[in-house]
């Protein structure tokens, strides 16, 4: 079988898989790596939601092929390592605003409002109402309004 | 615990002492009976006719009563490190209860909250009826019992202070992990864990703490597991490594409940890349292989001839026409004179209470043995069908209990559980078994669909009667109180009437009410079908949701025919003091009746159950630009702008975690008015993602919510789980209807629209992962 190779929450590491085996499960069932949640498999979640590259991506929907030796992958695990800290301002937040009750969707939801802050600073502006609304991630026990007061909290400490 | 000594029906001494255990052990163990209940609070009596079932006795007395016979002790455990250890015999899933249950034990012990370590008990047959997670009942019936185990943890920690002071017991006191003296020494309980441990298991006398006295209980408290959230560390049954169980999946029918005829091409899938094992199971066809991946190609690829299912050719059209004709007549006669009828009918579309970890349990079974890990809310029930879809007894069988990611009711079955024991069986080796997302939707368990009729009829100044006739497709009870020996009661009868009689009746009967003075008031709950037709279970809120909604929109019909403003109408027929405090919060804090644009409007309702009370006040916009606005992949339509939620818990244990669960009580009621329904067609149900089932997502949150939790009124805990969607949904509608002009008659408003998506096919019973997700990175 074909070996994958990128580098991993800062690691390189290499799998010996398919080509067509979608990332989620190489991360979780080949490399142990279980923060990216699996909800549906079909990019409509968003549970599994890292990073590549600094840029949010759900790995349920990315054939381990198509990444390649140079790719960043940051799963929730990786996150305060890219700030240099124990825990990342968003996970902070988080905690501040008691967000999780399950949990299970938390990990997505930060790494998805990372990327969203980043993208919103990259094109000059803060997190509006609209972009907040836009957010996909699933939470089935309903905290999205904690969530959102959470993003605002952790975009200004980031 | 047959110590012959006469510790009273429940333990109780007096309204504040107990009578507890100290258990001979290494270090301290402190126990209680899970049993202990305050008696007087459960006592049945005659129904006087003025007042409804659920008035006197309502389901959380029955599962509190059912909890009392019960002989296994709960244990508090000091470790050497002077922290304290609990294995909870409840489940996690999300509401809280590892954050409460420490509190109470923090309280009574005199230990910061993050001393005391919260763990999920396995099955553990001795506790009967006592190990459930459901109805909102864990504050309820766990308030005492732990508190006394954590008390008497408490006094013999004081003991054996006592001793190596020289000092007497009464001098001493307790604060943050420490005993202490009148002189200023101080003994941690990491000094005192192995000396105040008892050679002997012996009954002791312990006095709870006087409520006014509380520093925990009361206060919020973030919860204990929320650093394990956020660092993605929290471990799933999906995330645990047990050796040798690989990812395994089940190939399930087109229809709901088609069974297996055969499988043309078990060799071909059996090797496909990855894939290990191939087999008929009792719902479909299990594949096992090194991903999950592998395993939803393998699904995809098998070619299976499948039997019909129960219900082929069943749709939303042909169950409302059996619903409409099993309705039992109202019961009030002919009407005075110069009184008016007022009546409506309510359609509540299939409900899916799928959380966002889908079914997930892992099996070991070698030797004639068993080992299954799964979030579950009726382990000791898991063990015993895992015992005997085995063929091997019960206490061959461990159950691990595991946080779950949600429940909402969906873990109420083990059958996940038996499902992988099966297949590990089958295999001979260890499974990780999953649903697949889609899974959930097609065969998962659902909130029956339903019909509610109300009929009132009044006068100029006063509602003479109120009538509900409340006809469901059966719901699923047969998981009891937990364990087999209720189970098969509810099973026994032909044609499930067992159920029917047992539970259906009952739970509706001891959880549905109308909180006012409207004279002749009657509600009766009918079904159809037979419990096992469909896949159903209790959805969160089980029959009121519906049954609050169909109640609150009539008494604003009502309250409309009657020339009275909503809010007013309510307050002056209310019967309860509560349910008018909770009512006047909301509209004080809501603004009630504040002049609002066209197309915009407020509603208001109120529910009562779970020994306490809630009332909701809910701001919608329905205008144009609203509800034609654009929502990727969904499905757009009015916007709640504002919720404002009132709760009185009796006692509340954590207001924050309470705050929380009142908020996830919102999103779904929101879902439930406005977007979010299974659609039956030709036996199957229609929707397969998240991007087919509208549960409620950011573009659906009330920019602007309050949650106000009332201060403690009766003394004791109320249920929190459940509480926070009937209000909530019968405002939503309330609002709707002002802000259209239009009575909203089904639930969600938008199921007999044209879909918003174009459904899977059922064959493959899965869809493939897209392969695009790096043309969507942001």
């Amino acid at each position: 079988m074909p070996v994958h190779t990128f580098v991993l929450n800062g690691e390189r590491v290499s799998v010996d898989c398919a080509d067509d085996v979608r990332l989620l499960w190489v991360l979780r069932d080949l490399l142990g790596v279980t923060g990216p949640k699996y909800g549906c498999g079909l990019d409509v979640c968003k549970a599994c939601t890292s990073h590549i590259n600094g840029k949010a991506f759900n790995p349920c929907s990315v054939p381990v092929a198509d990444i390649q030796p140079t790719d960043e992958v940051t799963t929730i695990e990786g996150l305060p390592a890219t700030v240099g800290r124990s825990l990342h301002p968003m996970q902070e937040a988080w905690l501040d605003h008691d967000v999780p009750q399950c949990g299970y969707c938390q990990p997505g939801q930060i790494m998805a409002a990372v990327a969203l802050v980043k993208e919103a600073r990259a094109s000059g502006r803060t997190i509006t109402d609209a972009d907040l609304d836009g957010i996909r991630n699933v939470c089935r026990c309903g905290t999205y309004h904690r969530i959102r007061e959470a993003i605002q909290a952790g975009a200004a400490q980031m | 615990m047959q110590d012959g000594l006469d510790d009273g029906a429940l333990g109780e001494l007096t309204r504040r002492r107990f009578m507890g255990y100290v258990i001979a052990g290494p270090t301290l163990i402190a126990a209680a009976k899970l049993g202990l209940f305050p008696a007087g609070t459960t006592a049945m009596s005659p129904v006087p006719t003025p007042d409804q079932i659920s008035d006197v006795v309502d389901l959380n007395d029955l599962l509190t009563n059912a909890a009392k016979p019960t002989s296994g002790l709960i244990t508090v455990v000091i470790e050497r490190d002077g922290s304290a250890s609990f294995a909870m015999p409840r489940c996690e899933t999300g509401q809280g209860i590892t954050t409460s249950t420490a509190m109470l034990i923090a309280e009574e012990l005199d230990l910061p909250v993050d001393k005391v370590h919260v763990t999920l008990a396995d099955a553990r047959p001795e506790l009967m009826f006592n190990q459930a997670t459901y109805g909102s009942n864990t504050t309820i019936s766990t308030y005492t019992p732990f508190r006394v185990a954590a008390a008497v943890a408490r006094r013999q920690l004081l003991q054996a202070a006592a001793i190596e002071l020289d000092d007497d017991m009464t001098r001493l006191r307790t604060s943050g992990g420490h005993v202490l003296a009148p002189d200023g020494t101080q003994l941690s309980y990491a000094d005192l864990a192995e000396r105040a441990a008892s050679t002997v298991t012996q009954p002791v006398e312990v006095t709870l703490k006087d409520p006014s006295q509380f520093t925990v209980i009361g206060t919020p408290q973030k919860r204990v597991d929320a650093v394990e959230a956020v660092t993605g560390r929290e471990r799933y049954a999906m995330d645990m490594d047990v050796a040798g169980a690989l990812p395994t999946m089940i190939c399930r029918a087109p229809t709901v409940n088609g069974t297996v005829r055969a499988v043309r091409n078990t060799a071909a899938v059996t090797a496909m890349p990855g894939i290990t094992d191939v087999a008929p199971i009792s719902t479909g066809v299990a594949v096992r292989g090194q991903t999950f991946g592998q395993c939803i190609d393998a699904v995809r690829a098998l070619d299976v001839d499948w039997g019909p299912g129960p219900v082929d050719g069943e749709s939303d059209a042909t169950i409302l026409a059996r619903l409409k004709a099993a309705e039992i007549p109202l019961a009030v006669p002919s009407l005075p004179a110069g009184a008016r009828t007022v009546e409506k009918l309510f359609t509540f579309y299939w409900k899916s209470n799928s959380a966002l970890e889908p079914q997930t349990a892992i099996a070991d079974v070698k030797n004639g043995t068993a080992e299954v890990w799964a979030c579950m809310q009726t382990p000791i029930y898991a063990q015993q069908m895992v015992a005997q879809q085995l063929g091997i007894s019960q206490d061959a069988v461990t159950v691990h209990v595991v946080t779950g990611g949600g429940a909402f009711g969906r873990r109420m079955f083990p059958n996940v559980a038996v499902e992988a024991a099966e297949a590990a069986q089958k295999f001979g080796k260890p499974v990780k078994l999953m649903w697949h997302r889609t899974d959930e939707f097609r065969y998962g368990r659902v909130h029956p669909m339903c019909i509610s009729r109300v009929r009132a009829t009044y006068t100029a100044g006063s509602v003479l009667s109120f009538e509900q006739r409340h006809t469901s497709v059966a719901t699923d009870y047969t998981m009891a109180l937990g364990e087999m020996l209720s189970a098969n009661g509810a099973k026994l009868v032909p044609l499930g009437l067992g159920n029917f009689l047992e539970y259906s009746q009952s739970v509706f009967e001891t959880t549905t009410n109308v909180p006012y003075n409207f004279g002749a008031v009657t509600q009766a709950l009918n079904e159809i079908m037979a419990w096992d037709t469909f896949n159903t279970g209790s959805n969160r809120n089980l029959y009121n949701p519906d049954v609050v909604t169909a109640v609150e929109l009539v008494v604003d019909e009502l309250a409309r025919l009657m020339g009275q403003d909503a809010y007013a109408f309510r307050r002056t027929f209310l019967r309860d003091a509560r349910a008018r405090a909770v009512l006047d919060a909301v509209a004080k804090k809501g603004s009630w009746g504040r002049a609002m644009a066209p197309g915009t409007a407020q509603g208001i309702a109120l529910h009562t159950e779970y020994k306490g009370a809630t009332a909701a006040l809910v701001e919608i916009d329905a205008r144009p630009q609203t509800t034609s606005r654009p929502v990727a992949d969904g499905v757009t339509g009015p916007r709640v702008t504002k919720v404002v939620f009132a709760i009185d818990a009796g006692l509340p244990i954590n207001p924050l975690g309470l705050e929380a669960q009142m908020m996830g009580g919102i999103m779904d009621a929101i879902g439930q008015v406005l977007t979010e329904s299974l659609h039956l067609r030709n036996g199957a149900f229609l929707e397969g993602s998240w991007d087919n089932y509208f549960y409620s997502r950011q573009w659906n949150t009330p920019p602007e919510l309050d949650v106000i939790v009332l201060p403690p009124t009766t003394g004791e805990p109320g249920g929190a789980g459940e509480f926070g969607v009937a209000a909530t949904k019968a405002a939503t509608a309330s609002a709707l209807m002002r802000a259209t002009g239009q009575l909203p008659t089904e639930f969600p408003v938008n199921h007999n629209r044209p879909l918003g998506f174009e459904p899977y096919p059922t064959v493959p019973s899965i869809p493939q992962s897209p392969t695009d997700g790096l043309h969507h990175t942001y």
